[in-house]
């Protein structure tokens, strides 16, 4: 029996009401969570993601002895869809994060040579935490946002002999860009904008695009099982770009 | 804004003073006090309390006309999910009228695996075996159409009083429709799309009065 | 630090300004995840704690059904960024005793025995700590459970009590939960007079200790109102 979501795709329309090329409504909120030196709560519809950034020192990378080190991770909490179970991280729980972690490493947003404290032995580590809250498609999107968001709040905490001074800060973190992830779906030849979760369960193909400030394109991911063809890439491009520059107006 | 306020209770709340009264659905006895277990909707009458769930998933109960999806084919008989927490069967003898030599038979002739009947609850047994049954006047195996879900507390809206919800959607719409007590609904028809249309709206704004008139509203509307 | 470095209390006001009988201000929300069977969010102050209910549902792997009764399953979980210093993802042997005490002070509650060879999973997830967090937990996860139609005896209600300073203080802040002489978790069903969670640390008299339960039962009866209004709230039919 066919899903209710192509019954009402063939007559163009979707089951939200909503075009083909527009996105759900977006609510951002900023510093959600004080106890983190950085935290957003997005939700595009009815998704609900929070994302928390902490500051910890750490070593740096050998190859990299003056820079400081990003590490995103995501968790599909149990509370978010009656699918996602507890335990260690799924396949694709990691494919969010790392999708995520490129956007923001290639757009190269975060001046990571800026957090060194001394070159080969301390830097600053950004833990970006990724909590997906609710589960109605697109987490994606939504997680790259709420990241962003919550790296352009984050404020540095003041260190005194080496320790940490939680709730003291030294400056905010240095975020020179805005990239935004914008996600297509492709179902029976239609290019749908941030599906949502009824529209996630019929798509044939999935793909993610990051653009920065100045439209250049710093990370792709295609998703899903079937194929897409050199025009609907053409077509996808274009529509990621159109439609970060409306999701950026967004971001502080 | 005027408000008017359901007479709900909550779990734990004080219904009645038991006296005699049968004990219903969603109510326990404590010391012959009467009490909620869910938020709901009481009624109380000199016979029987009891007290509809406003929430929750569906159990089933005997002579529920429900839609379900066949998900395992057996030597006698066929396993069919009913949207339940309990998966219900489906006994061959309930569902085939003449005899079947199942040792040469392969019963996925007569109903296979993710194909939809519509079917009512025959027997519910005390530790939840649930059997349905196709002899029924209105079952049949739903072939074609689409299936939409909505949450089990809100069917008596998408009925309406007397049908008149259920029944101003299949006219407007010139569709098919059944409503399974289970949530479950399939529509079949040329114009499925308004009806799906309509029957979202009422999901997701089954709290409001008025509904009907802006369902009404809604199917008038040429598009 | 040690205790005793952090001044607690100061004439008759506790750091963040409250009284000792004072607890601080409740927010609760229903219906906040939309997939879920039923879902909370209460906070306490700053403490912030989320729950989502699913169930019941058919229970796999088959052993572990009961063929009398459902089970419950309770996860309680911190985000990594609810506290100071940076919380790994996995569960920590404390998250796990948390999660089993949740339970069994939800459980006296709910009428399992309606739903045999089936589950009930509560999962609820620390958005910020700031003390109190298995308390503000199980008062989010009662609203859940109801609002997922789950059948109940009552709400069950929470709160903390501790004593600073041989002072007895209401609803624990987070440097009062670490620094305090005693701390208190209590968990009831208020319309039932009924003690479903009492864990304790610290040094107290047998007087002591009533004063303190005394404490706790009148905060949860307050507790219990604040919730049964959320609840009505949610079904006031408007035009």
């Amino acid at each position: 029996m066919d899903s209710y979501v192509l019954e009402l795709l063939e007559k163009g329309k979707r089951i939200d009401g909503r075009r083909l090329d527009e996105f759900r409504k977006i609510e951002i909120r900023e510093n959600v969570v004080e106890k983190a030196e950085g935290s957003a709560s997005v939700k595009i519809g009815e998704t609900h993601v929070i994302a928390g950034v902490k500051m910890e020192l750490g070593q740096p990378f050998p190859d990299s002895p003056d820079e400081g080190i990003l590490v995103v991770n995501a968790e599909f909490t149990p509370l978010a869809s009656p699918e996602f179970e507890p335990g260690p991280p799924g396949e694709d729980e990691i494919e969010l994060a790392r999708v995520v972690d490129r956007g923001i490493r290639e757009s190269k947003c975060i001046e990571l040579e800026k957090l060194c404290i001394k070159p080969g032995e301390s830097v600053w580590c950004i833990f970006v935490d990724i909590s997906i809250l609710n589960h109605q498609g697109n987490l994606l999107d939504a997680s790259a946002l709420a990241s962003l968001v919550a790296l352009r709040n984050t404020r540095i905490p003041k260190v005194e002999d080496g320790k940490i001074i939680r709730g003291e800060y030294q400056g905010r973190l240095p975020v020179i860009f805005k990239p935004i992830n914008v996600t297509v779906a492709k179902i029976k030849g239609n290019l749908l904008v941030d599906p949502n979760f009824e529209e996630e369960k019929v798509t044939e193909a999935k793909v993610s695009i990051s653009v920065r400030d100045d439209d250049k394109i710093c990370a792709i991911q295609k998703q899903g099982s079937k194929e897409i063809l050199f025009e609907e890439i053409d077509k996808i491009i274009d529509l990621a770009i159109e439609k970060s520059k409306e999701i950026r107006k967004l971001v502080k | 804004m005027n408000e008017k306020e359901r007479p709900i209770v909550l779990p734990g709340e004080f219904l009645c003073q038991r006296e005699g009264k049968k004990i219903g659905d969603n109510v326990y006895e404590e010391d012959g006090k009467v009490f909620s277990k869910v938020i709901g909707i009481p009624k109380i009458t000199d016979s029987e309390v009891s007290v509809i769930a406003l929430s929750g998933k569906y159990m089933p109960k005997v002579g529920d006309r429900v839609i379900g999806t066949i998900i395992g084919v057996e030597v006698a008989g066929w396993f069919v999910d009913i949207n339940s927490p309990y998966v219900a069967f489906l006994p061959l003898g309930e569902a085939v009228e003449e005899f079947v030599d199942t040792s040469r038979v392969d019963i996925s002739k007569y109903y296979d695996v993710n194909e939809v009947i519509f079917c009512r609850i025959l027997k519910v047994a005390k530790n939840k075996i649930i059997q349905v049954t196709m002899h029924d006047l209105q079952a049949k195996k739903l072939v074609g159409g689409v299936i939409v879900k909505i949450t089990p507390s809100k069917v008596p809206r998408v009925i309406g009083k007397g049908g008149s919800m259920i029944n101003l959607i299949k006219n407007k719409t010139n569709c098919e429709i059944l409503v399974g007590q289970n949530g479950v609904i399939w529509i079949k028809g040329k114009d499925k799309s308004k009806a799906i249309e309509a029957i979202l709206l009422i999901e997701k704004e089954s709290h409001i009065i008025g509904l009907t008139e802006k369902v009404e509203k809604m199917l008038s509307e040429e598009k | 630090m040690k205790r005793g470095e952090v001044k607690l209390l100061a004439e008759g006001k506790r750091i963040d300004g409250r009284k000792p009988e004072e607890m601080r201000n409740v927010e609760i929300k229903v219906d906040v995840i939309s997939r879920s069977d039923g879902s909370a969010e209460v906070a306490f102050g700053r403490t912030r704690v989320l729950a989502s209910v699913y169930g019941p549902r058919t229970l796999y792997p088959k052993y572990l059904q009961e063929h009398e009764t459902g089970i419950l399953r309770c996860r309680y979980s911190m985000a990594p960024f609810s506290v100071d210093e940076r919380k790994s993802p996995a569960p920590d042997r404390r998250s796990i005793e948390l999660s089993k005490v949740i339970r069994l002070a939800l459980e006296p509650a709910i009428f399992l025995e309606d739903f045999p060879k089936t589950v009930v999973d509560v999962y609820l997830e620390v958005i910020e700590a700031d003390g109190s967090t298995r308390v503000t937990g199980i008062n989010a996860s009662s609203l859940a459970l109801a609002l997922a139609g789950i059948p109940m005896r009552d709400l069950v209600c929470a709160c903390s009590v501790g004593k600073i300073d041989n002072t007895l203080i209401l609803d624990l802040n987070g440097k009062e939960d670490n620094y305090s002489e005693v701390d208190m978790a209590f968990a009831m069903m208020p319309g039932k007079g009924k003690i479903t969670l009492l864990q304790m640390d610290g040094l107290v008299t047998k007087e002591e200790l009533k004063k303190l339960i005394e404490m706790a039962k009148s905060a949860c009866e307050k507790i219990y109102e604040m919730q049964k209004n959320a609840l009505r709230e949610k079904y006031k039919v408007s035009e």
